[in-house]
């Protein structure tokens, strides 16, 4: 089983995000399980969303304390909250920021920045980064695929708003695979 | 058999809409919210051909459910907590009127102080009103458990409402895969609603009168004996249901890796799914646990209990719920279940207000079993005491 930790502030879509990762994940043939931490609900508050992936039935309930990956939204939120705890050799940190900032890493965590601010503000219009990021967690963890997730965003917004949130998805998504970061 | 993923209170919605409730009435309140909206999103497009009544609190949820009961519709409400709290009095009458009430139950713990997050103190809390109380490991079995709900409850020789309880928040705000079975399945399973009386302008009755002390003891009797005789019900009909769906609930409790334990965990809903994980790293330690997952409450079955629990040496109970100043409601029911066995029999009340179980957590509590430590609140925070 591999584990997933969102880091975000209420009102970035952390949990949506969560939710469409896991449904990535289902469609292609994975058992995934995504919830969000229960009621912090407030707008700009830390907030935390978990997914599971397993190739069989996922029964554990409890919230992830040792994620293989963790996605940070809001790089600010690293001197509130320890975003990198429970995390190990071998584990994902993907961070949202455009600044390159030294980070008290656990040891063989491997860092990857972003700017998804800026791809979500140039391909969407509005500083929404959890698609953005999405694309950049399938490039980096090969646990959900460009495809898939494609089919998740479009099962969840229409029209135009679901064409860009594929562009950016698809932006960062390349943008890692090209080691363009 | 298609698996879809969604969130568990969307599935708990979507499954109603196939038992095919002619009246829902429900007040939202969380977490239990999402499926009373995703029913009023279903009856207002026209995919489910119901009178949702919109009400000020879930008192009149319940009292709208009882009187559309009675008129003889088949009918659903959904709440948790303190909602269901509000409701006690027409809990007791909608049990005593005997009518074939299913209610969704997203269990959370009760004020004060507030705490919307889960435990089960809210349905435990309803443990004498005469309602069956059914309880999910996951949301598969949510969903199942409506259906099967139904089909018991409105069997001629029950008449009795029923609470599906599944964990609010762990299993009601999960997205995870699911198996919505189809409209065509569900219709010959339930079948259409035939009430054994109903409220007839032309052919007066009376639900829930005056019974004077010549009459009310009997009347207690019986209900009683509709409870107990809702077991073989939930069994005949849970055997009927997995030969159509494939999911079987013939049986009250189930046990797992529990044949040949020494020490069995007892545990109600979500809960069960960490503690099989937590008992599949000790097995590979060489500890012999098992668990013992009660689906059923009321009616609580003792026989099945002592049956399943003969061979252990060690009993720990987790319980999501606290009788103040007795024990645990389970741990409670499994010394009774077990009495003459002299089996020793721990109580852990555990994950009040919403306080995580981890699998780490689940081992301790085997290990203080094992030395013969239990009847405690387990995890306690001794710094803010």
């Amino acid at each position: 089983m591999r584990e997933l930790r969102i880091h975000g502030r209420g009102g970035q879509g952390s949990v949506t995000a969560a939710e469409l990762i896991a449904t990535a994940a289902f469609t292609a043939g994975v058992y995934s399980q995504a919830f969000p931490a229960f009621g912090v609900e407030r707008r700009g508050a830390p907030v935390q969303a978990f997914v599971r992936f397993s190739d069989e039935k996922i029964r554990l309930r409890s919230q992830i304390y040792e994620p293989d990956y963790i996605i940070v939204q809001d790089s600010t939120l690293i001197h509130d909250v320890n975003v990198f705890a429970g995390m190990s050799a071998g584990g994902i940190a993907i961070i949202n920021t455009e600044k390159d900032l030294k980070y008290n890493l656990p040891e063989g965590v491997k860092l990857i920045t972003i700017d998804a601010t800026k791809i979500a503000m140039e391909e969407i219009g509005r500083p929404i980064t959890n698609t953005t990021l999405m694309g950049a967690f399938a490039a980096a963890s090969g646990e959900i695929t460009l495809d898939a997730l494609e089919g998740a965003i479009r099962s969840r917004f229409d029209g135009k708003l679901a064409d860009t949130n594929v562009s950016a998805a698809k932006r960062a998504y390349n943008m890692i695979k090209e080691g363009r970061v | 058999m298609t698996m879809e993923i969604m969130e568990g209170s969307i599935a708990v919605a979507e499954t109603v809409r196939l038992c095919r409730p002619q009246v829902i009435s429900a007040y939202p309140i969380t977490p239990q919210t999402h499926i009373v909206e995703g029913l009023a999103s279903i009856v207002a497009d026209g995919r489910l051909d119901a009178e949702y009544i919109c009400v000020e609190s879930e008192f009149s949820a319940l009292s709208a459910c009882i009187g559309a009961s009675a008129a003889g519709s088949r009918v659903y409400s959904a709440t948790t907590s303190q909602g269901l709290a509000l409701m006690t009095e027409v809990v007791f009458n909608a049990a005593g009127m005997r009518l074939p009430i299913v209610m969704g139950i997203a269990n959370r713990a009760i004020s004060a102080p507030l705490s919307i997050w889960n435990d089960q103190q809210d349905s435990i809390m309803m443990r004498d009103s005469g309602w069956i109380q059914l309880y999910a490991e996951d949301n598969q079995e949510a969903i199942d458990m409506h259906i099967l709900a139904y089909k018991v409850c409105e069997d001629h020789n029950i008449l009795l409402p029923a609470f599906v309880c599944f964990d609010g928040f762990i299993l009601s705000h999960v997205f995870e895969p699911i198996d919505i079975p189809s409209q065509e399945l569900v219709d010959k399973f339930v079948g259409p609603f035939t009430p054994y009386q109903k409220l007839d302008v032309n052919d007066p009755i009376s639900f829930g009168m005056y019974a004077t002390p010549e009459y009310y003891l009997e009347f207690r009797y019986e209900h009683d004996q509709a409870v107990k005789r809702a077991a073989e019900a939930i069994k005949k009909y849970g055997k009927e249901f997995g030969e159509i769906f494939g999911r079987d609930y013939s049986e009250l409790v189930v046990g797992y890796k529990l044949e040949d334990a020494d020490i069995a965990i007892v545990a109600m809903g979500s809960i069960c799914g960490t503690v099989k994980d937590a008992i599949d790293e000790m097995r590979a330690e060489g500890k012999k646990v098992g668990l013992l997952n009660l689906r059923c409450f009321r009616p609580f079955p003792s026989t099945d209990v002592a049956k399943a629990l003969a061979h252990v040496n060690t009993i720990a109970v987790l319980d999501k719920n606290v009788s103040l100043g007795a024990k645990g409601a389970v741990a409670i029911e499994i010394k009774e279940a077990c009495y003459g066995s002299n089996i020793p029999v721990y109580d852990y009340i555990l994950g009040l207000g919403g306080r995580d179980v981890r699998k780490k957590d689940i081992k301790k509590i085997v290990d203080l079993a094992e030395k013969g430590e239990g009847d405690m609140f387990y995890g306690l925070r001794e710094e803010v005491l």
